[in-house]
Protein backbone atom coordinates (compact mmCIF):
# COMPACT_ATOMS: atom_id res chain seq x y z
CA UNK A 1 0.00 0.00 0.00
CA UNK A 2 1.01 2.89 -0.90
CA UNK A 3 -0.02 7.06 0.73
CA UNK A 4 0.91 10.49 -1.18
CA UNK A 5 -0.85 12.89 0.76
CA UNK A 6 -0.73 16.19 -0.39
CA UNK A 7 -2.33 18.69 2.08
CA UNK A 8 -6.01 16.87 2.39
CA UNK A 9 -9.04 19.13 2.32
CA UNK A 10 -10.06 16.48 5.52
CA UNK A 11 -8.06 13.92 7.11
CA UNK A 12 -9.98 10.59 5.95
CA UNK A 13 -10.73 7.98 8.57
CA UNK A 14 -7.97 6.02 9.31
CA UNK A 15 -8.91 2.37 10.30
CA UNK A 16 -8.84 -1.33 8.41
CA UNK A 17 -8.84 -0.46 4.57
CA UNK A 18 -11.14 -2.65 2.37
CA UNK A 19 -10.58 -0.14 -0.19
CA UNK A 20 -8.03 -1.06 -3.32
CA UNK A 21 -7.85 2.72 -4.22
CA UNK A 22 -9.00 5.66 -2.22
CA UNK A 23 -9.20 8.93 -3.97
CA UNK A 24 -10.30 12.14 -1.65
CA UNK A 25 -10.77 15.56 -3.28
CA UNK A 26 -8.09 14.65 -5.54
CA UNK A 27 -7.05 18.24 -8.05
CA UNK A 28 -4.76 18.28 -10.75
CA UNK A 29 -4.28 20.76 -13.34
CA UNK A 30 -1.66 21.54 -16.32
CA UNK A 31 0.40 24.04 -17.03
CA UNK A 32 -0.92 25.84 -19.97
CA UNK A 33 0.22 25.13 -23.82
CA UNK A 34 1.06 28.62 -24.49
CA UNK A 35 1.95 31.17 -22.11
CA UNK A 36 -0.86 33.58 -21.72
CA UNK A 37 -3.46 31.17 -21.27
CA UNK A 38 -4.90 29.56 -18.26
CA UNK A 39 -4.11 26.50 -16.29
CA UNK A 40 -6.12 23.44 -18.01
CA UNK A 41 -8.09 21.49 -14.97
CA UNK A 42 -8.12 17.85 -15.60
CA UNK A 43 -10.02 17.04 -12.19
CA UNK A 44 -11.74 18.91 -9.84
CA UNK A 45 -12.17 17.51 -6.18
CA UNK A 46 -12.67 13.94 -7.16
CA UNK A 47 -13.46 11.30 -4.76
CA UNK A 48 -13.93 7.83 -5.37
CA UNK A 49 -12.96 4.48 -3.61
CA UNK A 50 -12.21 0.07 -5.41
CA UNK A 51 -13.23 -1.78 -3.09
CA UNK A 52 -10.84 -4.90 -3.44
CA UNK A 53 -12.27 -7.36 -6.52
CA UNK A 54 -14.31 -5.05 -7.55
CA UNK A 55 -14.65 -3.33 -11.08
CA UNK A 56 -15.15 0.07 -11.50
CA UNK A 57 -15.76 1.67 -14.76
CA UNK A 58 -15.08 5.76 -15.01
CA UNK A 59 -16.97 7.02 -18.39
CA UNK A 60 -16.80 10.24 -19.34
CA UNK A 61 -16.37 12.56 -22.66
CA UNK A 62 -13.37 13.17 -24.17
CA UNK A 63 -10.50 15.44 -22.18
CA UNK A 64 -12.49 14.99 -18.57
CA UNK A 65 -9.41 14.06 -17.12
CA UNK A 66 -9.55 10.03 -16.95
CA UNK A 67 -6.34 9.51 -18.32
CA UNK A 68 -5.11 11.71 -15.56
CA UNK A 69 -7.19 9.90 -12.78
CA UNK A 70 -4.94 6.57 -13.67
CA UNK A 71 -1.80 8.43 -13.90
CA UNK A 72 -2.14 9.13 -10.37
CA UNK A 73 -3.77 5.60 -9.06
CA UNK A 74 -0.75 4.35 -10.61
CA UNK A 75 1.56 7.03 -8.81
CA UNK A 76 3.16 7.78 -12.36
CA UNK A 77 1.90 11.72 -11.24
CA UNK A 78 1.30 13.89 -8.30
CA UNK A 79 -1.71 15.46 -6.91
CA UNK A 80 -2.20 19.03 -6.92
CA UNK A 81 -4.22 18.67 -3.88
CA UNK A 82 -6.28 15.28 -2.21
CA UNK A 83 -5.04 12.49 -1.28
CA UNK A 84 -4.59 8.95 -3.38
CA UNK A 85 -3.96 5.98 -2.03
CA UNK A 86 -4.00 2.57 -3.82
CA UNK A 87 -2.42 -0.73 -4.25
CA UNK A 88 0.27 -1.29 -6.61
CA UNK A 89 -1.40 -0.92 -10.05
CA UNK A 90 -0.25 -2.05 -13.46
CA UNK A 91 -1.53 0.41 -16.42
CA UNK A 92 -2.94 -0.71 -19.87
CA UNK A 93 -3.28 1.69 -22.56
CA UNK A 94 -5.26 2.63 -25.45
CA UNK A 95 -2.44 2.06 -27.60
CA UNK A 96 -1.41 -1.57 -27.15
CA UNK A 97 2.88 0.06 -26.93
CA UNK A 98 3.96 -3.62 -28.33
CA UNK A 99 7.53 -3.64 -28.55
CA UNK A 100 7.49 -4.05 -31.99
CA UNK A 101 11.15 -5.92 -32.16
CA UNK A 102 9.88 -8.27 -30.07
CA UNK A 103 7.46 -11.52 -29.99
CA UNK A 104 4.22 -12.00 -28.44
CA UNK A 105 5.54 -14.07 -25.74
CA UNK A 106 8.35 -11.31 -24.88
CA UNK A 107 6.44 -9.19 -24.81
CA UNK A 108 3.93 -10.34 -22.90
CA UNK A 109 6.90 -11.04 -20.33
CA UNK A 110 8.60 -7.31 -20.45
CA UNK A 111 7.07 -6.94 -16.94
CA UNK A 112 8.42 -10.04 -15.55
CA UNK A 113 11.80 -8.94 -17.31
CA UNK A 114 11.20 -6.05 -15.26
CA UNK A 115 11.13 -7.36 -12.41
CA UNK A 116 14.12 -9.36 -12.61
CA UNK A 117 12.91 -12.96 -13.84
CA UNK A 118 15.32 -14.22 -16.21
CA UNK A 119 14.46 -14.74 -20.08
CA UNK A 120 13.86 -18.02 -21.17
CA UNK A 121 11.74 -18.05 -17.14
CA UNK A 122 9.55 -15.00 -17.99
CA UNK A 123 9.49 -16.02 -21.66
CA UNK A 124 7.77 -19.66 -20.72
CA UNK A 125 5.31 -17.95 -18.17
CA UNK A 126 3.99 -15.59 -20.95
CA UNK A 127 3.65 -18.19 -23.56
CA UNK A 128 1.46 -19.99 -21.16
CA UNK A 129 -0.60 -17.22 -20.36
CA UNK A 130 -1.13 -16.23 -24.39
CA UNK A 131 -2.13 -19.79 -24.68
CA UNK A 132 -4.72 -19.39 -21.74
CA UNK A 133 -5.53 -16.63 -24.19
CA UNK A 134 -6.21 -18.10 -27.44
CA UNK A 135 -2.89 -17.05 -28.98
CA UNK A 136 -1.46 -20.57 -28.77
CA UNK A 137 0.91 -20.42 -31.97
CA UNK A 138 1.45 -17.07 -32.18
CA UNK A 139 3.92 -16.73 -29.01
CA UNK A 140 7.00 -16.38 -31.35
CA UNK A 141 4.74 -13.68 -33.72
CA UNK A 142 5.96 -10.20 -34.28
CA UNK A 143 3.38 -7.95 -33.32
CA UNK A 144 2.93 -6.16 -37.42
CA UNK A 145 1.94 -10.41 -37.54
CA UNK A 146 -0.90 -10.02 -35.17
CA UNK A 147 -4.63 -8.57 -35.49
CA UNK A 148 -5.40 -5.63 -33.54
CA UNK A 149 -7.85 -7.17 -31.24
CA UNK A 150 -4.82 -10.50 -30.62
CA UNK A 151 -2.54 -7.17 -29.84
CA UNK A 152 -4.74 -6.01 -27.30
CA UNK A 153 -4.53 -9.32 -25.55
CA UNK A 154 -0.94 -9.69 -25.93
CA UNK A 155 -0.63 -6.54 -24.28
CA UNK A 156 -3.19 -7.72 -21.29
CA UNK A 157 -1.21 -10.38 -20.91
CA UNK A 158 1.31 -8.26 -20.05
CA UNK A 159 -0.37 -6.14 -17.56
CA UNK A 160 -1.67 -9.38 -15.80
CA UNK A 161 2.01 -10.69 -15.75
CA UNK A 162 3.11 -7.40 -13.96
CA UNK A 163 1.57 -9.33 -10.23
CA UNK A 164 -0.13 -6.01 -9.39
CA UNK A 165 -2.84 -6.66 -7.12
CA UNK A 166 -5.16 -3.18 -9.19
CA UNK A 167 -5.05 -3.36 -13.32
CA UNK A 168 -5.73 0.17 -14.40
CA UNK A 169 -7.31 -0.02 -18.16
CA UNK A 170 -7.82 3.10 -20.04
CA UNK A 171 -9.36 2.57 -22.93
CA UNK A 172 -8.11 -0.96 -23.77
CA UNK A 173 -10.68 -1.59 -26.70
CA UNK A 174 -10.81 2.00 -28.12
CA UNK A 175 -8.06 1.46 -30.90
CA UNK A 176 -10.67 -1.71 -32.01
CA UNK A 177 -12.97 -1.80 -35.03
CA UNK A 178 -16.81 -2.24 -33.55
CA UNK A 179 -16.90 -6.20 -34.06
CA UNK A 180 -13.48 -6.82 -32.28
CA UNK A 181 -14.30 -4.38 -29.91
CA UNK A 182 -17.49 -6.14 -28.42
CA UNK A 183 -15.61 -9.65 -29.12
CA UNK A 184 -12.98 -8.29 -26.65
CA UNK A 185 -15.29 -7.22 -23.88
CA UNK A 186 -17.32 -10.04 -23.96
CA UNK A 187 -13.52 -12.18 -23.99
CA UNK A 188 -12.36 -9.66 -20.83
CA UNK A 189 -15.64 -10.14 -19.04
CA UNK A 190 -14.40 -14.12 -19.13
CA UNK A 191 -11.23 -13.96 -18.37
CA UNK A 192 -11.99 -11.71 -15.36
CA UNK A 193 -14.75 -14.02 -14.13
CA UNK A 194 -12.36 -16.88 -14.05
CA UNK A 195 -9.45 -14.80 -12.65
CA UNK A 196 -11.05 -11.51 -10.40
CA UNK A 197 -8.70 -8.90 -10.25
CA UNK A 198 -9.70 -5.01 -9.24
CA UNK A 199 -9.90 -3.27 -12.07
CA UNK A 200 -10.66 0.33 -12.73
CA UNK A 201 -11.57 0.49 -16.67
CA UNK A 202 -11.24 4.24 -17.84
CA UNK A 203 -13.41 4.62 -21.42
CA UNK A 204 -16.26 6.56 -23.12
CA UNK A 205 -18.26 3.77 -24.37
CA UNK A 206 -20.93 3.40 -21.67
CA UNK A 207 -22.03 0.44 -23.01
CA UNK A 208 -18.86 -1.20 -22.49
CA UNK A 209 -18.63 0.31 -19.24
CA UNK A 210 -22.24 -1.37 -18.27
CA UNK A 211 -20.93 -5.18 -20.01
CA UNK A 212 -17.64 -5.16 -17.64
CA UNK A 213 -18.30 -3.03 -14.65
CA UNK A 214 -19.85 -3.70 -11.22
CA UNK A 215 -20.32 -0.07 -10.61
CA UNK A 216 -19.54 3.26 -12.88
CA UNK A 217 -18.65 6.35 -12.29
CA UNK A 218 -19.59 9.41 -14.21
CA UNK A 219 -16.87 12.07 -15.04
CA UNK A 220 -18.22 15.38 -16.08
CA UNK A 221 -16.57 17.23 -19.05
CA UNK A 222 -13.17 19.11 -17.87
CA UNK A 223 -12.85 19.47 -15.47
CA UNK A 224 -13.60 16.43 -14.72
CA UNK A 225 -15.69 16.03 -11.32
CA UNK A 226 -17.59 12.94 -10.34
CA UNK A 227 -21.33 13.43 -11.25
CA UNK A 228 -23.00 9.71 -10.58
CA UNK A 229 -22.19 6.32 -9.61
CA UNK A 230 -24.47 3.69 -10.76
CA UNK A 231 -24.51 0.08 -9.54
CA UNK A 232 -24.68 -2.48 -12.02
CA UNK A 233 -26.28 -5.39 -10.66
CA UNK A 234 -26.78 -7.05 -13.73
CA UNK A 235 -25.78 -10.77 -13.32
CA UNK A 236 -23.33 -12.27 -15.59
CA UNK A 237 -22.46 -13.17 -18.63
CA UNK A 238 -24.59 -10.12 -19.72
CA UNK A 239 -26.47 -9.37 -23.13
CA UNK A 240 -26.43 -6.27 -24.58
CA UNK A 241 -29.82 -6.58 -25.49
CA UNK A 242 -30.74 -7.42 -21.80
CA UNK A 243 -33.49 -4.49 -21.10
CA UNK A 244 -31.76 -4.05 -17.53
CA UNK A 245 -28.87 -3.19 -19.33
CA UNK A 246 -30.12 -0.91 -22.01
CA UNK A 247 -32.10 1.00 -19.18
CA UNK A 248 -28.98 1.60 -17.16
CA UNK A 249 -27.02 2.55 -20.39
CA UNK A 250 -29.59 5.32 -20.93
CA UNK A 251 -29.54 6.28 -17.10
CA UNK A 252 -25.82 6.82 -17.48
CA UNK A 253 -25.82 8.29 -20.63
CA UNK A 254 -28.41 10.90 -19.42
CA UNK A 255 -25.88 11.52 -16.69
CA UNK A 256 -23.11 12.11 -18.88
CA UNK A 257 -25.61 14.72 -20.54
CA UNK A 258 -25.85 13.23 -23.90
CA UNK B 1 16.61 -1.64 -63.32
CA UNK B 2 15.77 1.74 -63.36
CA UNK B 3 18.75 2.86 -61.89
CA UNK B 4 20.29 0.90 -64.46
CA UNK B 5 18.84 3.11 -67.18
CA UNK B 6 19.25 6.28 -65.81
CA UNK B 7 22.61 5.58 -65.73
CA UNK B 8 23.04 3.99 -69.23
CA UNK B 9 21.59 7.40 -70.51
CA UNK B 10 23.68 9.73 -68.49
CA UNK B 11 26.24 7.85 -69.78
CA UNK B 12 25.22 7.78 -73.57
CA UNK B 13 25.09 11.24 -72.93
CA UNK B 14 28.46 11.53 -71.54
CA UNK B 15 30.13 10.24 -74.49
CA UNK B 16 28.20 11.95 -76.82
CA UNK B 17 29.21 15.69 -75.68
CA UNK B 18 32.67 14.38 -75.42
CA UNK B 19 32.94 12.43 -79.16
CA UNK B 20 30.58 15.53 -80.62
CA UNK B 21 31.85 18.23 -78.28
CA UNK B 22 35.28 18.13 -79.20
CA UNK B 23 36.04 17.52 -75.66
CA UNK B 24 40.15 17.21 -74.58
CA UNK B 25 40.28 14.06 -73.26
CA UNK B 26 42.74 15.47 -70.36
CA UNK B 27 39.74 17.48 -68.44
CA UNK B 28 36.73 15.05 -69.18
CA UNK B 29 37.73 11.65 -70.73
CA UNK B 30 35.07 9.38 -72.46
CA UNK B 31 33.10 6.49 -70.42
CA UNK B 32 34.59 4.49 -73.18
CA UNK B 33 37.99 5.41 -72.11
CA UNK B 34 37.43 5.18 -68.40
CA UNK B 35 36.16 1.55 -68.84
CA UNK B 36 39.07 0.77 -71.35
CA UNK B 37 41.56 1.85 -67.92
CA UNK B 38 39.68 -0.03 -65.95
CA UNK B 39 40.19 -2.91 -67.75
CA UNK B 40 44.02 -2.07 -68.57
CA UNK B 41 45.13 -1.01 -65.16
CA UNK B 42 42.80 -3.37 -63.35
CA UNK B 43 45.44 -4.98 -61.23
CA UNK B 44 47.27 -1.49 -59.94
CA UNK B 45 43.54 -0.81 -59.62
CA UNK B 46 42.79 -3.54 -57.01
CA UNK B 47 46.05 -3.08 -55.20
CA UNK B 48 45.10 0.43 -54.47
CA UNK B 49 41.70 -0.49 -54.19
CA UNK B 50 41.85 -2.76 -51.15
CA UNK B 51 44.24 -0.16 -49.10
CA UNK B 52 41.79 2.43 -49.51
CA UNK B 53 39.09 -0.12 -48.78
CA UNK B 54 40.57 -1.14 -45.42
CA UNK B 55 41.16 2.46 -44.55
CA UNK B 56 37.33 3.20 -44.82
CA UNK B 57 35.76 0.11 -43.37
CA UNK B 58 38.23 0.34 -40.11
CA UNK B 59 37.52 4.12 -39.87
CA UNK B 60 33.81 3.54 -40.21
CA UNK B 61 33.94 0.91 -37.53
CA UNK B 62 36.03 3.16 -35.20
CA UNK B 63 33.36 5.61 -35.39
CA UNK B 64 30.66 3.43 -34.87
CA UNK B 65 32.13 2.41 -31.58
CA UNK B 66 32.89 5.59 -30.54
CA UNK B 67 29.63 7.72 -31.91
CA UNK B 68 27.40 4.35 -30.04
CA UNK B 69 29.56 5.27 -26.90
CA UNK B 70 28.85 9.01 -26.89
CA UNK B 71 25.50 8.90 -28.06
CA UNK B 72 24.71 6.41 -25.07
CA UNK B 73 26.22 8.82 -22.84
CA UNK B 74 24.78 12.24 -24.30
CA UNK B 75 21.28 10.48 -24.24
CA UNK B 76 21.45 9.24 -20.64
CA UNK B 77 23.20 12.07 -18.83
CA UNK B 78 21.95 15.72 -18.85
CA UNK B 79 25.82 16.88 -18.05
CA UNK B 80 27.26 14.79 -20.99
CA UNK B 81 25.06 16.35 -23.44
CA UNK B 82 25.94 19.59 -22.23
CA UNK B 83 29.50 19.18 -22.36
CA UNK B 84 30.06 17.13 -25.12
CA UNK B 85 27.30 17.93 -28.14
CA UNK B 86 28.64 21.76 -28.78
CA UNK B 87 32.01 19.95 -28.96
CA UNK B 88 30.89 17.00 -31.34
CA UNK B 89 29.15 19.68 -33.92
CA UNK B 90 32.70 22.04 -33.36
CA UNK B 91 34.90 19.26 -34.50
CA UNK B 92 32.76 19.04 -37.82
CA UNK B 93 33.56 22.75 -38.16
CA UNK B 94 37.32 21.88 -38.78
CA UNK B 95 37.61 21.93 -42.43
CA UNK B 96 39.25 18.00 -43.07
CA UNK B 97 42.64 19.41 -45.29
CA UNK B 98 43.49 21.10 -42.03
CA UNK B 99 43.36 18.52 -39.69
CA UNK B 100 45.20 15.85 -42.07
CA UNK B 101 48.69 16.77 -42.63
CA UNK B 102 48.54 17.15 -38.31
CA UNK B 103 47.44 13.64 -38.18
CA UNK B 104 50.32 12.69 -40.80
CA UNK B 105 52.99 14.23 -38.66
CA UNK B 106 51.71 12.53 -35.43
CA UNK B 107 50.48 9.00 -37.04
CA UNK B 108 52.99 8.73 -39.74
CA UNK B 109 52.38 8.03 -43.06
CA UNK B 110 50.37 4.57 -43.13
CA UNK B 111 46.99 3.64 -42.12
CA UNK B 112 46.60 5.19 -39.02
CA UNK B 113 46.02 8.96 -39.94
CA UNK B 114 43.77 7.65 -42.34
CA UNK B 115 41.80 5.74 -40.25
CA UNK B 116 41.13 8.72 -37.40
CA UNK B 117 40.48 10.74 -40.36
CA UNK B 118 37.78 8.93 -41.49
CA UNK B 119 36.01 8.05 -38.26
CA UNK B 120 36.41 11.86 -37.17
CA UNK B 121 34.37 12.52 -40.44
CA UNK B 122 31.82 9.77 -40.28
CA UNK B 123 31.53 9.60 -36.04
CA UNK B 124 29.00 12.86 -36.53
CA UNK B 125 26.19 11.51 -38.43
CA UNK B 126 26.38 8.31 -36.64
CA UNK B 127 26.15 10.44 -33.41
CA UNK B 128 23.37 12.58 -34.38
CA UNK B 129 21.49 10.10 -35.96
CA UNK B 130 21.40 7.83 -33.22
CA UNK B 131 21.21 10.52 -30.23
CA UNK B 132 18.13 11.83 -32.30
CA UNK B 133 16.66 7.83 -32.57
CA UNK B 134 16.95 7.18 -28.89
CA UNK B 135 15.37 10.91 -27.78
CA UNK B 136 12.81 9.98 -30.17
CA UNK B 137 11.37 6.99 -28.40
CA UNK B 138 8.23 6.48 -26.89
CA UNK B 139 7.26 8.69 -24.39
CA UNK B 140 3.66 6.66 -23.60
CA UNK B 141 6.34 3.28 -23.70
CA UNK B 142 8.65 4.76 -20.84
CA UNK B 143 5.52 5.61 -19.05
CA UNK B 144 4.67 2.07 -19.15
CA UNK B 145 8.33 0.89 -18.18
CA UNK B 146 8.23 2.99 -15.33
CA UNK B 147 4.71 1.65 -14.36
CA UNK B 148 6.43 -1.26 -14.02
CA UNK B 149 8.98 0.04 -11.81
CA UNK B 150 12.05 -0.39 -14.56
CA UNK B 151 14.98 1.56 -13.56
CA UNK B 152 16.63 4.05 -15.71
CA UNK B 153 18.85 1.75 -17.23
CA UNK B 154 16.20 -1.51 -18.06
CA UNK B 155 14.33 1.36 -19.78
CA UNK B 156 17.42 1.95 -21.51
CA UNK B 157 18.01 -1.58 -22.46
CA UNK B 158 14.92 -3.27 -23.11
CA UNK B 159 13.24 -0.19 -24.80
CA UNK B 160 15.21 3.08 -25.86
CA UNK B 161 18.38 0.71 -27.38
CA UNK B 162 16.03 -1.65 -29.52
CA UNK B 163 14.50 1.43 -30.51
CA UNK B 164 17.51 3.41 -32.08
CA UNK B 165 19.01 0.53 -33.86
CA UNK B 166 17.65 1.74 -37.14
CA UNK B 167 18.71 5.30 -36.32
CA UNK B 168 22.47 4.20 -36.17
CA UNK B 169 22.23 2.08 -39.44
CA UNK B 170 20.86 5.40 -40.84
CA UNK B 171 24.31 7.10 -39.39
CA UNK B 172 26.21 4.25 -40.72
CA UNK B 173 24.53 4.36 -44.33
CA UNK B 174 25.36 8.71 -44.05
CA UNK B 175 29.08 7.73 -43.08
CA UNK B 176 29.19 5.59 -46.34
CA UNK B 177 29.07 8.75 -48.43
CA UNK B 178 31.37 10.75 -46.00
CA UNK B 179 33.75 7.75 -45.86
CA UNK B 180 34.79 7.39 -49.08
CA UNK B 181 35.88 11.15 -49.86
CA UNK B 182 37.56 11.53 -46.05
CA UNK B 183 39.94 8.44 -46.87
CA UNK B 184 40.91 10.12 -50.50
CA UNK B 185 41.38 13.79 -48.69
CA UNK B 186 43.71 11.69 -46.29
CA UNK B 187 45.77 9.87 -48.68
CA UNK B 188 46.40 13.31 -51.11
CA UNK B 189 47.91 14.93 -47.16
CA UNK B 190 50.50 12.08 -47.93
CA UNK B 191 50.61 8.40 -48.40
CA UNK B 192 52.28 5.75 -50.86
CA UNK B 193 49.35 3.98 -51.82
CA UNK B 194 45.31 4.03 -51.99
CA UNK B 195 42.55 5.25 -54.75
CA UNK B 196 43.32 8.92 -53.85
CA UNK B 197 47.10 8.44 -54.32
CA UNK B 198 46.57 6.68 -57.52
CA UNK B 199 44.27 9.76 -58.65
CA UNK B 200 47.04 11.97 -57.00
CA UNK B 201 49.90 10.71 -59.15
CA UNK B 202 47.17 9.91 -62.49
CA UNK B 203 46.65 13.87 -63.15
CA UNK B 204 50.03 14.77 -63.41
CA UNK B 205 50.68 12.19 -65.99
CA UNK B 206 48.07 12.99 -68.19
CA UNK B 207 46.46 10.07 -66.87
CA UNK B 208 42.68 11.52 -66.44
CA UNK B 209 41.10 8.20 -67.78
CA UNK B 210 42.89 6.18 -64.90
CA UNK B 211 41.90 8.70 -62.55
CA UNK B 212 38.39 8.73 -63.28
CA UNK B 213 38.51 4.61 -63.10
CA UNK B 214 39.50 4.83 -59.28
CA UNK B 215 36.86 7.28 -58.63
CA UNK B 216 34.70 4.82 -60.62
CA UNK B 217 35.53 2.21 -58.29
CA UNK B 218 35.61 3.80 -55.08
CA UNK B 219 32.04 4.39 -56.05
CA UNK B 220 30.81 1.06 -56.71
CA UNK B 221 32.64 0.27 -53.87
CA UNK B 222 30.19 2.94 -51.46
CA UNK B 223 27.21 1.58 -53.80
CA UNK B 224 28.31 -2.15 -52.77
CA UNK B 225 28.24 -1.42 -49.02
CA UNK B 226 25.15 0.66 -49.00
CA UNK B 227 23.48 -2.08 -50.66
CA UNK B 228 25.27 -4.80 -47.97
CA UNK B 229 24.22 -2.24 -45.30
CA UNK B 230 20.62 -2.03 -46.56
CA UNK B 231 20.14 -6.16 -46.68
CA UNK B 232 21.62 -5.88 -43.56
CA UNK B 233 19.18 -3.77 -41.94
CA UNK B 234 15.93 -5.70 -43.51
CA UNK B 235 17.33 -9.10 -42.21
CA UNK B 236 18.42 -7.69 -38.54
CA UNK B 237 15.48 -5.13 -38.05
CA UNK B 238 12.68 -7.02 -40.42
CA UNK B 239 10.79 -4.19 -37.90
CA UNK B 240 11.25 -1.41 -39.44
CA UNK B 241 10.30 -2.70 -43.04
CA UNK B 242 6.69 -2.97 -41.66
CA UNK B 243 6.27 -0.13 -39.56
CA UNK B 244 6.39 1.64 -42.90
Amino acid sequence: MQTRTTAPPEAPATGIDVDAVRLHGVSKSYAPARRGAGAVVALERVSLDVREGEILAIVGPNGCGKTTLLELVCGLIEPDEGMVRAQPAALMAQRDLLLPWASAADNAALALRVGGCDRARARERAADLLRDFGLAGFERARPHELSGGMRQRVAFARTLLAGRPLLCLDEPFAALDAITRQQMQDWLAGTLRADPRTVVLVTHDVEEAIVLADRVAVLSPRPGRVVATLDVDIPRPRRRTDPELVALRARALEELGA
Amino acid sequence: MTAALVLLVILGGWEAYVDLGGIDALVLPAPSAIATSLVDDRALLWSNFTVTAREIVLGIAAALVVGLVCAVAVHLSTSARRALYPLLVTTQAIPTPMIAPLLVVWFDYDLRPKIVLVALVCFFPIVVSTIDALDRSDADLRKLMRSFGASRWQTFRLVEAPAALPGLVTGAKLSLAFGGIAAVLAEWSGSENGLGHLVLQALPEFETARACAAVVVLAAFSVAMFGALSLAERRLLPWTRSAR
